[in-house]
């Protein structure tokens, strides 16, 4: 074993991780799945929606942002996180305005997917049924803010992938909301439909037009197997 | 927008080297030229900078004393914190809202007057407050605030908004001609450190000098002196870490965002003692080997201003600031002055960072720390005011004489800001170590029942608690102490407490944005008689929730008035519950749910009757 | 041995989720070997004859008569089930959640384009149940022990949790079994 890799343990299964990777990263790579939401391979780490919450030594942190270290005791997938997640998720059905049954992203949501994995069947908090905007001013693509969950990957992806600004976020707290770089809306901006940051929305706030629905419900991403299955491997015999 | 509007835009950006990250300097001061930042303006802010116009749009969305649309000649913003509610705060704006014939948060059709409130301008010593444009005006009474709009009607003169709304000038420095405020300073009871008798400018610096910067470290390690904020981390260790992190450029920022709802300390410590600060800032500067101090000063004290910058001024005459000072070759170091604009997050370290560059106040993922890349990506080390006043007169006096004051563990007086039940209200510099209950005697306070200790983010503790000590390892707390008496709602009181926090809340994480709201919803149901036992369970499950997750401190706090009320008075929500049958829920109120329909149809249910709010 | 009493109604919903009900096609023989049904659009009682074992409840409440008719659920049953997402989350109904109640009312009975209203008011007959502020999911308004998402659920969802529970076995369902959609 070579002396550069930072070796730890989540739950107890022993992990190598590279330098410079986060507990997120170097789990994955080891087939433990850290439930995430505002993260996407390839993006700054944002540490925003906080489904990634895991204990480090005993403290809470956000794993996507939390880097590897020797000899760190992570907890992953124990009551009480899960327990957290679950209410972090719930919080963000009840924020928004999510009609899964007639939503284009319906089988393919992260969040919904989510939702599905940690056995969600109705949120323990009420529905806040807030006001939110579309913007259909774009010929290919719209954005409806009622499933937006302010995770910001178009934000960083419009940067970081497609080398433009098209997202930003406006407004503080209960007001914040997705932004974008024109007064008029997304139809005035450099946004494209081939922008990689359409593809970054977990949910189905920012979609394309006229392509929606294409896959037949039982054949979408997440209609089988819940989120994370691909990553997840069995520990590897000592 | 006119050629010369445009003009001043571009002449604020060029006067900053059209730097992105003076962005929040800028807008002020557009801000302060139109009294807004439309959109065209932003468009123009944004081509100048060359930035995307939704960053600045966003910069400007995140502030409070920042708007994207016109307000009024004279914008009033009261101060509505739970304190100055206490005090009457409510019967002030309802005064406000008779004579100008608008509610809060509109402008009058003359676009004369606007009415906006405030989260905490720091005045709970002198409360209702309130700031008129940028004059304090503190003790505002219903009737007080009435003669002051029709003054301001009558004379419609608004450039001497000082002279119309000021008759008196506070004590001390507060009339000071660079001040002229109303503001008192309520000094009460200074102590050895910070308000003991004035010492020379430079006293402190002519001993750092003589000791090498690592020396001046092991100073403050020997007193044993620890981050006066809340939070207690040693500053001889931050300023190691800091030192150690390399590179050739580093900063100090003084952090006078005091925001923390009660806490005025900072107010009067800028008044009384800037030399004080900016002499430890110096100390900062030569054991940090930063060239620049920073001094965040929170946009609701920008009337401190000139004042500031005149004993920068005087210090950069003396030497004591520039080049070389004192005569030591090498040593430059200078401050200036950064603006807030009116956002409690930035008092959280991090945000404050983001906040100088230039962008919205979030808080900066962590590691890295601010001692490893702090501001523009440098190692920075963030100290509070009074912080900073310790390590000059530690290095004055030396770390034997600091420490021979408090207990071992917290060395060193702390200062008290006292508000609230008591007939004495105002600064109070005490050892550490004092129990609550001596300083409940010193204040004077009205039977006390509750205190809140460290203001919103801290705890609520009851008369069980009144034997305990102040100090890190006890009662840890910023120093703000609000005292609540008898017949005070405490349940009341923490949801006023959480409205503050969802005001605040910056949004970027999920706990922190819709937890808050969730908890303050429910508190709201409660206090309405809306509430059962279970729900109590599913406050504290919440609020446990919000405060592992949340991503910064703010966060983390955020939830502390209820899971401190519920520990400590848990009883007083008890009083407040019904017992619902039938598998009925307390938090569907029938009443509510027909209320409009009723309105609008004009006819009563045919299945529920109207229950007069009892159930 | 007594066969489980179950009830069913539609609060605001769209009986697509008695439909999916329908939809356990053969199964249904075995269902009313296992149950006797109460109060139900199946049968058309008007009214809960009695106790009853388990409620199956669709839709959230638009208006005064469905919390009525929800907290009648409520009273009379031992278990009681939130059947679909309307029940669970207001569903498609919800959607008016987001406008003010007086542009509904507008809209329904003075201003919308097929609307004929010679008064000019909204009417105040006691025929037409007032709304509520909003569409509240079951769960807002009175204690469900289930929730069975789906719009609508399956039937083999519906199967699965009746049969569980008539069995008295813990309602675990599989993966594939609850959808949102």
């Amino acid at each position: 074993m070579s002396d550069r890799r930072i070796a730890f343990t989540i739950d107890g299964r022993k992990i190598e991780a590279r330098a410079g990777q986060t507990v997120l990263e170097a789990a994955e790579e080891a087939g433990v799945y850290v439930p995430r939401l505002c993260w996407m391979k390839g993006l700054t780490p944002a540490g925003a929606c906080r489904v990634c919450t895991v204990r480090v030594n005993g403290r809470p942190q956000s794993a996507c942002t939390q880097p590897a270290a020797p000899g760190m005791i992570v907890e992953n997938d124990t009551e009480e996180l899960r327990e957290l997640r679950r209410d972090v998720i719930d919080m963000l059905f009840v924020e928004g305005n999510h009609f899964c049954m007639f939503c284009e992203k319906s089988g393919a949501c992260e969040l919904q997917a989510l939702a599905y994995r940690f056995g969600i069947a109705a949120p323990k908090y009420p529905f806040m049924f807030p006001r939110r905007e579309l913007d259909a001013s774009h010929p290919d693509i719209f954005i409806d803010r009622n499933r937006c969950i302010l995770c910001g990957r178009c934000v960083r992806a419009s940067q970081e992938l497609d080398g433009k600004h098209v997202f930003d976020f406006v407004g503080r707290g209960r007001d914040k909301r997705i932004a974008v770089d024109a007064e008029a809306g997304l139809g005035d901006t450099d946004c494209a439909a081939t922008d990689r940051a359409i593809d970054a929305c977990p949910t189905g706030s920012l979609l394309r037009k006229r392509v929606g629905f294409a896959v037949p419900v039982g054949r979408r991403e997440f209609d089988r197997q819940p989120i994370g299955s691909d990553i997840e491997r069995p520990a590897a015999a000592e | 927008m006119s050629p010369e509007s445009a003009a001043f835009v571009t002449g604020v950006c060029e006067a900053l080297d059209n730097d992105p990250t003076r962005l929040l300097d800028i807008l002020l001061e557009v801000e302060a030229q139109f009294g807004h930042v439309g959109g065209e303006v932003m468009d123009l802010i944004a081509e100048t900078l060359k930035v995307p116009r939704v960053q600045v749009e966003g910069v400007v969305s995140f502030y409070a004393f920042l708007h994207s649309e016109p307000r009024g000649k004279v914008v009033i913003r009261l101060c509505n914190d739970v304190i100055d509610r206490l005090r009457g705060a409510d019967r002030v704006a309802e005064a406000l809202e008779d004579e100008l014939g608008i509610h809060f948060g509109e402008t009058t059709p003359d676009g004369l007057f606007s009415l906006e409130h405030a989260s905490c301008i720091g005045m709970t010593d002198q409360s209702p407050a309130a700031l008129v444009n940028d004059v304090v005006v503190p003790s505002l009474g219903s009737s007080k605030a009435r003669r002051g709009i029709q003054v301001l009607k009558e004379k419609g003169d608004f450039d001497e908004l000082q002279k119309l709304l000021i008759r008196d000038h506070g004590d001390g420095n507060n009339a000071h001609p660079l001040v002229r405020s109303a503001v008192r300073n309520n000094l009460r009871q200074p102590g050895a450190v910070i308000f003991g008798p004035k010492t020379k400018p430079g006293a402190a610096l002519e001993r750092a000098l003589a000791m090498s910067p690592a020396e001046v470290i092991r100073e403050l390690k020997t007193a044993r002196l620890r981050g006066r904020g809340g939070a207690g981390f040693p500053t001889g260790m931050k300023w190691e870490f800091t030192r150690a992190a390399g590179g050739d450029e580093r900063y100090l920022i003084c952090n006078a965002d005091e925001g923390e709802p009660g806490t005025f300390k900072d107010r009067v410590i800028l008044t009384e003692r800037p030399d004080l600060v900016f002499e430890g800032m110096t100390v900062g500067g030569y054991a940090l080997g930063a060239r620049q101090g920073i001094l965040y000063l929170r946009g609701e004290y920008a009337y401190l201003r000139p004042l500031l910058e005149h004993v920068l001024e005087e210090r950069r005459a003396s030497g004591l600031l520039g080049h070389d000072i004192q005569g030591k070759p090498g040593f430059d170091f200078d401050i200036r002055i950064q603006m807030g604009a009116g956002a409690y997050i930035c008092g959280e370290e991090t945000a404050l960072i983001s906040s100088m560059e230039g962008k919205r106040g979030d808080p900066k993922t962590r590691p890295p720390f601010p001692a490893q890349e702090g501001y523009l990506g440098k190692p920075t080390s963030v100290n509070n005011v009074e912080t900073l006043c310790c390590v000059a007169r530690i290095l004055e006096m030396g770390s034997g004489w600091f420490s021979s004051m408090g207990t071992p563990a917290s060395t060193g007086t702390k200062l008290l800001s006292i508000s609230g039940d008591c007939s004495r209200h105002g600064i109070y510099e005490v050892p550490f170590g004092i129990t609550l209950r001596e300083v409940l005697e010193m204040c004077f306070a009205d039977e006390p029942f509750a205190v809140q200790i460290g203001g919103p983010s801290g705890q609520m503790v009851g008369m069980e608690a009144f034997d305990r000590k102040i100090c890190f390892d006890d009662l840890a707390t910023g120093g703000a102490l609000m005292i609540l008496g008898a017949g005070r709602n405490v349940v009341e009181i923490a949801a006023e407490q959480l409205r503050f926090f969802v005001h605040e809340s910056c949004g970027y994480c999920t706990p922190c944005r819709v937890g808050n709201v969730l908890l303050l919803e429910r508190l709201e149901q409660i206090l309405a008689g809306n509430g059962e036992a279970a729900d109590l369970d599913y406050l504290e499950q919440l609020a446990r929730s919000v405060k592992t997750t949340s991503r910064c401190g703010l966060g983390q706090s955020s939830p502390r008035p209820v899971l401190s009320t519920l520990e400590n008075f848990r009883e007083e929500y008890e009083k407040l519950l019904i017992e619902p049958v039938d598998g009925q829920l307390a938090s569907f109120d029938i009443n509510t749910a027909l209320g409009p329909a009723k309105a609008l149809t004009g006819r009563d249910s045919v299945h529920f009757e109207q229950q007069g709010g009892e159930r | 041995m007594a066969k489980a009493k179950v009830a069913t109604t539609s609060l605001c919903g769209c009986f697509g989720c008695h439909m999916s009900l329908l939809d356990i096609d053969e199964r249904i023989l075995e269902l009313i070997e296992l149950v006797d049904f109460d109060r139900s659009p199946i049968n058309d009682f008007k009214e809960i004859q009695g106790p009853v074992d388990i409620g199956l409840i669709e839709g959230g409440c638009a208006n005064e008569e469905n919390v009525k008719v929800l907290q009648e659920f409520r009273r009379h049953c031992k278990v009681l089930i939130s059947v679909g997402d309307c029940a669970i989350n207001g569903g498609i109904p919800a959607m008016r959640n987001m406008v003010p109640l007086a542009e509904c009312y507008e809209e329904a009975f003075l201003k919308g384009p097929t609307v004929v209203n010679p008064s000019g008011k909204v009417p105040d007959d006691e025929e037409i149940p007032l709304l509520l502020d909003k569409v509240y999911p079951a769960h807002e308004v009175v204690k469900m022990d289930y929730h069975l998402p789906g719009c609508p659920p399956s039937a083999d969802t519906l199967w699965a949790a009746l049969t569980a529970l008539l069995t008295g076995k813990p309602v675990d369902l599989p993966y594939e079994l609850v959808k949102y959609d």
